[in-house]
């Protein structure tokens, strides 16, 4: 279903996806694990033809290089960062994707209703919270019933449950059948969503593994986000990386990904390098719902 | 859910891009009408214009072609500075707009081509910006049809059209700015600058050029044709069935030369303004694959 060979893309100096391969078959889910400036958001940019690129990727046999706009049509595209008009209402907001789409209002009516937003048609999209533009987003990319949906980090901008609304949403579009491809940097969300997992690390492809080969299940993995002094998240991502824990630092924080029995070892790892913690949180475990829910991968 | 199921593939994929472009067209006519800006400069155009009927009226009791005559000839000046402005500024807004809002990205992630966006883009600004003029100008014909009557129409229908021709030439100066932008507000500065040079800059460095290099009368007409300000002018003037002797040896010259044709070697001077710059965006945005 999507074909990816050789991807390189450069932006002048810096090589931000560098001569990657993945095959991904119908109705599989696909990770892009990594931290910031791994190259997950512009792999994703590449497979939807939006930046020229060295290499191929087709989608169901469509070169996007050559036929991108025939490729997105069978894709739908969730981005990290929501841009709507904030003026628009909703309403019209999604019925323009519809007409880009090729969809009718119904298409439309029956989206939002899949997400929940039906009824909001009036509301400004400046009106609404960070979840349900989330979740507009989901409907506009769910408009015309694409087979694959592409999340750039769909959960980044949610609270804890806005997050498991759409993590049990894209449970069940993966198990209606949809090819799922997202970046994301929660072990949980992968764990519970992808079959696949391609680990990157300066826009390099580290390896191609799977879930549980990432976290053995005996060994699963909490994410507890760190609250420190300004000005020294680099040098605690470094502390921590240097004492063996997956850290990840992004817009939202420093989280660091640890063994359920190992939660304080992030805490004192940075005490002993002198590196104040303020505060922590342990991030909800959306597994452990999506599996309560019947959610987990098959 | 709609389908093409029933008509051939290649008329289906230029359905597919005809509606992609009125999509984005009736957006971006929807958006420019509700903007304030816009609003404004519509506001001011067109109590600008009435204002101008009614004092060309007031100078020459109720004489029809003192009426619509004396209007276009006063309109003149009033549509070179501020119709030049109102089209860059729209056109400079747009592509650099989405760009800096992250809209654009979003955009380009749905199955439509740059130049389906671009386009739609052009055409829905255009018509927001030939309606907008449409206001204006139809507001001060009805004052001076209700009180001057009709003599004189069709060289205000004709200043109606070619100022919409200069519009349309602008836009596309705008929006060429404006993908060669990453921030409105750069594209919106150059969008002055440009404005600048044609309405003020360029007659100035004409007149400097002409002493310091002793240009000859031809030359002096084709640079000066070059700019589309001065093009429209020669244009609105011609139309009026008044001489060109008032632009001094350059208009005589330009009188006998060319005679009759010279109207339309105007109007291609403002065409030419309309597709390069035009063809010049969607070629560069398509090019650089910028989001």
């Amino acid at each position: 279903m999507i074909e990816a060979s050789h991807v390189t893309k450069r932006f002048r100096s810096v090589t931000a996806v560098d001569d990657l391969s993945f095959q991904l078959a119908q109705s599989e889910s696909l990770a892009l694990w990594g931290s910031n400036g791994a190259g997950k958001t512009t792999l994703i940019r590449c497979l939807l033809g939006i930046f020229p690129f060295q290499g191929s990727i087709s989608i169901n046999g469509i070169d996007v290089r050559r036929r991108g706009k025939q490729a997105r049509a069978t894709v739908g595209y969730v981005p990290q960062e929501l841009a709507f008009h904030d003026d628009a209402r909703l309403g019209s907001s999604i019925l323009f994707f519809a007409g880009l789409r090729r969809a009718d209002r119904h298409a439309a009516a029956r989206s939002l209703d899949a997400v929940g937003l039906l009824g909001h048609e009036k509301k400004r999209v400046r009106d609404l919270s960070g979840g349900m533009k989330q979740r507009l987003a989901l409907a506009i990319a769910l408009i015309a019933d694409p087979p694959i949906i592409v999340l750039d980090e769909p959960t980044s901008n949610l609270d804890a449950s806005g997050r498991g609304e759409v993590v049990q949403t894209l449970c069940r579009l993966r198990d209606k059948g949809k090819t799922l491809v997202f970046a994301s940097h929660r072990p949980d969300e992968v764990i519970t969503l992808a079959q696949k997992v391609l680990v990157m690390e300066r826009g390099k492809l580290l390896e191609e593994t799977t879930p549980e080969q990432l976290w053995p299940k005996d060994d699963r993995v909490q994410t507890i986000r760190l609250h420190i002094s300004m000005g020294t998240d680099e040098a605690a991502a470094e502390v921590l990386r240097d004492a063996g824990l997956a850290v990840n630092l992004n817009g939202h924080g420093l989280c660091v990904s640890v063994p359920r029995n190992r939660k304080a070892e992030p805490v004192s790892v940075l005490a002993r390098a002198s590196i104040e913690v303020r505060d922590f949180e342990i991030l909800d475990d959306v597994s452990e719902t999506a599996e309560q829910s019947g959610g987990a991968p098959k | 859910m709609t389908t093409l199921a029933n008509t051939s593939p290649m008329r289906g994929i230029h359905l597919s891009r005809v509606a992609s472009v009125v999509a984005f067209a009736r957006r971006e006519f929807r958006d420019a009408i509700s903007s304030r800006w816009f609003l404004l400069y519509t506001v001011a155009f067109t109590v600008l214009a009435v204002a101008v009927s009614f004092m060309s009226l007031a100078g020459s009791g109720s004489q029809g072609f003192a009426g619509f005559g004396r209007t276009t000839a006063g309109l003149l000046n009033l549509i070179m500075l501020v119709v030049p402005l109102m089209a860059l500024n729209a056109g400079a807004g747009t592509i650099a707009g989405e760009r800096e809002r992250g809209t654009l990205l979003y955009l380009l992630a749905q199955p439509i081509s740059r130049v389906e966006l671009l386009l739609g883009k052009y055409l829905g600004l255009a018509a927001a910006l030939c309606g907008s003029l449409f206001v204006g100008f139809g507001l001060s014909a009805a004052v001076l049809a209700w009180r001057a009557g009709s003599v004189g129409l069709t060289a205000y229908a004709m200043l109606v059209a070619f100022t919409c021709a200069l519009a349309l030439a602008m836009l596309s100066v705008g929006i060429l700015l404006s993908v060669l932008s990453r921030r409105s507000g750069v594209a919106t500065g150059l969008g002055l600058f440009a404005w600048l040079i044609l309405v003020f800059l360029s007659d100035l460095g004409l007149m400097a050029g002409t002493i310091l290099f002793k240009l000859r009368v031809q030359e002096v007409f084709a640079i000066g044709i070059a700019n589309p300000l001065q093009a429209f002018k020669m244009a609105v003037i011609v139309n009026m069935n008044a001489s060109l002797d008032v632009l001094g040896p350059v208009g005589m010259y330009a009188s006998q030369t060319y005679g009759q044709a010279l109207p339309w070697i105007l109007a291609a001077v403002l065409a030419v303004w309309t597709i390069v710059p035009l063809v010049a965006a969607l070629i560069l945005f398509n090019k650089r694959g910028s989001v």
